[in-house]
């Protein structure tokens, strides 16, 4: 059974919570919202009546906060698909005798303590960050809107086993989690780090999914479907899925950026991803001990890591803003 | 209240049985405790099957744990395998942390209800703005790398703060530690907290306040922050022991020999009985917390009274 007293504490309703209204002030000017004139592709916007999608839609396409986030999130996916585009060297192409130097002319960022080019390594380290928030983030959310959604629907033993495992979960410190984890795993690659992400992020999703679930089954038009003899499927996927997952998009997308974060964290620590891998945790873990003397290798990777994560961040945020009928 | 408390103690039971057990598990999968014993030689045989039969590690996994929860429930935590036992460490490690802890609190409660009030107070103004970017950047930028910033700035370059904590760890040396520990947490306090006032601001009982000729700050203190401040204090209860459990970087970047610091040698040199103990013990404060904020919750709203 769900507990109202309860609802209040839980740690990613109040993370959910404390964004809204924060970044409206940042660019989606309340006017964006309001009647608007026939756009400028000449349709008439009272025409046909607006879903919640083709409204959040008209809305984004107006919020420079989105605009330069999508755009920034863009550039990133296409340097993590094709680095040599702007970076031509190897990253993993490092000369002793320049260790710690500074900026020259084609070295633009200068030299890390091994010697390599830190805009080079800074430039591949995209590739690892986008891969483990996507990856990571699909995987999380499929699992756990799935999970989370047929809990909320079937309700049930099932549903109480479910909510006590995501408490199980959410008992667990995450860094601790992935040191324990991931410290006997040998693998050098993305794999265990977004499995990893998975296991632990899903109950998060899953909670939000099952709520939202919840509240979208009680609606008249299910009530209705269901008297009209829908099957459970059909129910789920034609009439709860589409009136569901926006919360569920719009927590994944906020997510997406903590998983980069934490990807770089657990680098950091040394059991994330190792070297001779390149990822903006690696590199800010081994500049961490030759700060004093070569501060540029500290600073650009972790400079490329805040604009990613923060991108992200504020794409989510956008998105909320303009998927919630509250703010309206 | 008596049943409501009775009720949520006992759910307690299967989350703190399920978490330990998790990372039991996990803890078993960390590879062979053994190992570490005999230095970087291989052990023989012989002597390893005496060891394990020694520490019990020939029984099957289930049978570990019951007998391990029994000594953690009799007050033993083992002994780690350097033959210090694990109360001890936690002596030392413990009351570290929870300083640390204590001045990351201290930041989130003073600076983050005050920039939240005065936000929350200015909505749309360049105020709000600039401390909304500002939030919005704490947030993104990991907590290991704000804390090399700092650490580079403030310690390094600066010289205004020593790098590295020493080991008596006192309050003064916390300082920027606890902020670093806080920081994202801050600026989650600071925006609900901005949420929270900005919502109640338009209520009918801060109108009434306000037509009935209060002072603004009274209006402010009495009527505005006290409503306001109820979802701020459930967020800053359970984020006790997030505090606890995430303060492993900070204590790694400023060299402070806490909770984190053992763990992290307790994982690094696979010591099962440390790594296993601390976290029982982080598993334990969060419940603890979460509980002690649902209890706090009905004394802070009068609307709100548990069967």
């Amino acid at each position: 059974m769900p507990e109202p007293q309860q609802e209040p504490y839980e740690p990613e309703r109040a993370v959910a919570g404390t964004g809204m209204g924060g970044t409206m002030d940042l660019g989606t000017s309340e006017a964006a919202t309001l009647e608007q004139p026939p756009g400028p592709d000449g349709t008439d916007p009272r025409d046909k009546p607006r879903s919640l999608w083709t409204d959040a839609w008209h809305d984004l396409r107006r919020n420079p906060v989105f605009i330069i986030s999508a755009l920034v999130i863009l550039f990133l996916v296409v340097i993590s698909l094709w680095p040599s585009l702007i970076a031509s060297g190897s990253p993993l192409k490092c000369d002793l005798a320049k260790a710690q130097e500074g900026s020259q002319p084609g070295h633009p960022f200068g030299f890390n303590g091994q010697g390599c080019d830190v805009y080079t390594r800074t430039v591949y380290g995209a590739r690892t960050s986008v891969a483990v928030g996507i990856l990571a983030t699909l995987g999380v959310a499929v699992l756990g809107s799935v999970l989370g959604g047929l809990a909320g629907f079937f309700g049930g033993a099932g549903d109480a086993v479910l909510s006590r495992i995501t408490d199980v979960f959410f008992a667990i410190p995450v860094v601790l989690g992935g040191l324990v984890l991931l410290s006997v795993i040998t693998s050098n690659t993305v794999w265990p780090v977004i499995g990893f992400i998975v296991l632990l992020g899903w109950p998060q999703i899953s909670r939000i999914a099952r709520g939202s679930v919840i509240t979208a089954k009680q609606n008249d038009y299910v009530q209705a479907a269901r008297a009209l003899g829908a099957s459970n499927s059909r129910l789920l996927l034609r009439h709860i899925a589409p009136n569901a997952i926006a919360p569920v998009i719009v927590v994944a997308t906020i997510a997406l950026g903590t998983y980069i974060s934490l990807e770089a964290t657990l680098s950091f620590l040394g059991v994330g991803l190792k070297p001779p891998s390149v990822s903006w945790g690696i590199d800010i873990s081994a500049a961490a001990p030759y700060v004093r003397n070569a501060p540029h290798a500290l600073l650009w990777p972790s400079g490329a890591l805040a604009i990613t994560v923060l991108a992200f961040i504020m794409l989510g945020d956008a998105v909320r803003d303009a998927l919630d009928p509250k703010l309206r | 209240m008596g049943r409501y408390v009775v009720r949520r103690l006992l759910q307690m039971i299967p989350v703190f049985i399920g978490a330990t057990l998790l990372i039991f598990l996990m803890v078993n999968v960390m590879g062979d405790p053994i190992a570490g014993l005999c230095g970087d030689r291989e052990c023989d045989p012989a002597t390893a099957a005496q060891l394990r039969h020694e520490f019990g590690l020939d029984q099957p996994v289930w049978r570990q744990y019951l007998t391990y929860m029994g000594n953690v429930f009799t007050g033993d935590f083992g002994t780690a395998f350097n033959g210090q036992p694990v109360t001890e460490l936690m002596g030392t490690a413990f009351p570290v942390t929870i300083r640390l802890t204590v001045v990351a609190i201290l930041f989130e409660i003073v600076v983050g209800i005050v920039l939240g009030v005065v936000t929350g107070l200015r909505r749309g103004r360049p105020v709000d703005t600039g401390v909304l970017l500002l939030t919005l950047v704490v947030i993104s930028v990991p907590t290991f790398v704000t804390g090399l910033l700092l650490q580079l700035l403030l310690g390094v370059k600066w010289g205004w703060i020593d790098p590295a904590v020493s080991s008596e760890a006192p309050f003064g040396e916390l300082i920027v530690p606890g902020l670093v520990l806080a920081s994202v947490s801050l600026a989650y306090v600071t925006r609900l907290t901005r949420t929270s006032i900005a919502e109640n601001r338009r209520s009918d009982y801060v109108r009434t306040a306000i037509a009935k000729g209060l002072p603004r700050h009274r209006v402010i203190t009495r009527h505005l922050l006290r409503n306001s401040l109820i979802p701020v204090v459930t967020f800053i209860g359970t984020d006790i022991g997030a505090l606890m459990g995430g303060a492993i970087v900070t204590e790694r970047i400023f060299n402070i020999h806490g909770v984190g610091y053992q763990l992290y040698q307790g994982i690094l040199r696979q010591n099962t009985q440390t790594v296993v103990g601390f976290v029982t013990v982080l598993v334990l404060v969060f419940l603890v917390a979460n509980l002690v904020v649902d209890l706090l919750y009905a004394v802070l709203d009068p609307r709100i009274r548990y069967a």
